[in-house]
């Protein structure tokens, strides 16, 4: 057996050509381009050639002494931790409703589906959606709030920062909530049935068996899933950018929006752009080194709970 | 005595379990409202003229005026038909680049024993988590020089090397795809090649679809990258189209916003309640393996 594989191995390499050389063309070279980038005085609509700086430094210290890069910067992590704390709240309590094995929940199949619903549409078209709702004078949600008698005259929401940066979480909450139930709720199902039945035994309530059983139990994926927020998070552009075009007064600007504005309007600082790219990207990288190791024990634990309670799950399903 | 204790307690149990039940079931209902409301408020919009509208911005029945607001709509620049085509192609074909060859990578992942096989799987875990933004400069530049800026191409080719793709391939097909059948198609002098295309692909056909319908949206909403290198209106994708619906030539125009936007987001709400079971699906097998 040993002796076929080694005459094999040469197709192991044959077929990871395509994808080695799409990597080396669309991402590594892209990579190592926008990072030279970084270092040069690239800048102007259609210029591709570029000197090295004297200062190699120069757009990195420009980058982070720009008041507004670093505002981006605020607004970006502001902007996340709004979405994600409210985000991952009602995503557990629906998770620990719908996965209840006393009170069983009717209808689950057709909530999750409503909830999920909002992730999968375009967030572009979102964007301008939530923009048409709170328009001033008239809007839904300024039509909404006079026929409830909450307010007296037409509400300019789109000009106050702090309501500008709210609604954007909230459509970042409101686009993630349904996602981020549904992978809990999975990791939750995944938990052996014996664990809970033994909570039973024991007599431990809904609440103590959510706090003591459940959440340990998907902890990792429940970093997972706080990672994967994060950087996505930190890439918010679809509605920033199209939602006030990071405006009431750069209140909504994120990084991903600054970049873009940097690099493809006004004078085109490739340079600047790329140096901030870079900044973002060794944040990403950081954070994905921490994923990698998580989603190898991971992989580890899973096997080793596989080989351990696949019998006795079944079990305890047909004895339930 | 003590079992009218019981009973009582029992009862206030269940007192209490309707209760619980009651708040439930009104969260979950008032969260499936908050799923609609923007999109039926969206939809009956576009039936109705920007007077109706300035008058009351809420209604919940549609009016009749929708084939004056796409007169309007598509008396400017914004191009449904333009937008749904190079959608259309882009999801397709970068979707089928995308599952094709990423199966075929974790293929040789998992059929074959080679020497880099352990680190550049450990590669593709590292890379995984990278979003095309913080590498769009030297992307753009790099198109730009070889001047395929606006060429569909550049959109599509890229998915070939899907990493987080061929990482759930993978996971997929390591209990699927038994040597045993790899080994006795050889016997019977089938070439590598084959065996892949006729055997491992069809083996593989439900994670494929899962990823399949994943990899088709997320392309399809793409913004950034089309946004970035297509400046031909010819070649604008949905989104950017949507986009234009921003601009200061609908400023006035309503029903016109809200129909455009109907038209680009009414087909993903149809095809995701056909497919839901299945996307649903999709997301949690998608949590338990990655």
């Amino acid at each position: 057996m040993n002796k076929k594989k080694v005459r094999y191995a040469k197709y192991g390499y044959f077929f990871c050509i395509p994808f080695t050389v799409a990597f080396l063309i669309f991402s590594l070279y892209p990579i190592i381009y926008t990072a030279v980038i970084g270092f040069t005085d690239l800048k102007g609509l259609g210029m591709t050639d570029f000197h090295l700086l004297e200062d190699p430094l120069r757009n990195f210290k420009t980058i982070l002494a720009n008041p507004s890069f670093r505002e981006a910067f605020g607004n970006t992590v502001v902007i996340w931790i709004a979405n994600f704390i409210p985000q991952i709240a009602l995503a557990l309590l629906l998770t620990a409703w719908f996965t209840d094995r006393r009170s069983k929940i009717k209808g689950q199949g057709i909530f999750k589906v409503l909830f999920y619903m909002p992730n999968i549409i375009t967030a572009a078209s979102i964007a301008i959606l939530f923009k048409a709702l709170f328009e001033y004078p008239m809007s839904p949600m300024n039509d909404l709030f006079m026929s409830l008698g909450l307010i007296d005259e037409p509400f300019q929401f789109l000009m106050n920062k702090g309501i500008a940066r709210a609604i954007v979480a909230f459509i970042q909450f409101w686009m993630w909530y349904g996602y981020t139930m549904v992978i809990l709720i999975s990791g939750v199902l995944g938990i052996s049935p014996e664990i809970f039945e033994a909570a039973e035994v024991d007599g431990a309530n809904k609440i103590q068996t959510f706090f003591l059983i459940t959440l340990p139990n998907i902890k990792t994926i429940l970093l997972f899933t706080l990672v994967t927020s994060l950087i996505g998070g930190l890439n918010m552009f679809d509605i920033p950018k199209l939602f006030l075009l990071g405006g009431p007064d750069n209140a909504t600007l994120t990084t991903s929006v600054f970049i873009y504005n940097q690099a493809f309007s006004g004078s085109y600082m490739y340079n600047r752009a790329a140096a901030a790219s870079m900044i973002m990207f060794v944040i990403i990288c950081i954070l994905s080194a921490f994923t990698f190791f998580l989603m190898r024990d991971k992989d580890d634990e899973k096997r080793a709970k596989r080989n351990f309670v696949a019998k006795p799950s079944k079990e305890g399903e047909t004895a339930k | 005595m003590r079992e009218a204790v019981a009973v009582k307690e029992k009862q206030t149990n269940k007192a209490h379990g309707i209760a619980m039940k009651v708040v439930i079931y009104v969260v979950c209902i008032l969260l499936a409202i908050l799923s609609i409301m923007p999109f039926w408020i969206m939809i009956v919009n576009s039936t109705r003229s920007t007077t109706e509208i300035q008058q009351h911005a809420i209604s919940l029945l549609p009016s009749t005026y929708m084939m004056n607001n796409l007169s309007i709509l598509l008396g400017k620049s914004f191009n449904p038909a333009i937008g749904f085509l190079n959608s259309g192609i882009i999801s397709i074909f970068s979707t089928l680049c995308a599952v094709y060859f990423s199966t075929m990578t974790a293929y040789g992942l998992i059929v074959y024993d080679w020497k880099l096989k352990k680190p550049f799987f450990s590669f593709i875990l590292a890379v995984m988590m990278i979003p095309a933004q913080v590498t769009m400069i030297g992307f753009y530049q790099m198109v730009y020089k070889i001047g395929m800026t606006n060429n569909l191409l550049m959109l599509i080719l890229p998915a070939i090397a899907s990493p987080s793709m061929v990482f759930f391939m993978r996971q997929y097909m390591y209990p699927a795809l038994s040597m045993e059948i790899v080994q006795s198609a050889r016997i019977d002098g089938a070439k590598e090649f084959r065996i892949f295309n006729e055997i491992a692909l069809p083996i593989m056909k439900p994670a494929i679809a899962t990823q399949a319908i994943f990899s088709f949206v997320s392309s399809w909403n793409n913004l950034f990258t089309p946004l970035v290198l297509l400046t031909d209106q010819d070649k604008y994708t949905m989104p950017i189209m949507v986009s234009l619906l921003r601009g200061d030539i609908y400023k006035t125009e309503y029903g016109s916003v809200y129909l455009g936007l109907t038209l680009t987001v009414l087909p993903l709400i149809i095809v995701y309640f056909v497919l839901s079971k299945y996307i649903i699906a999709g997301v949690a097998l998608g949590s338990v393996k990655g």
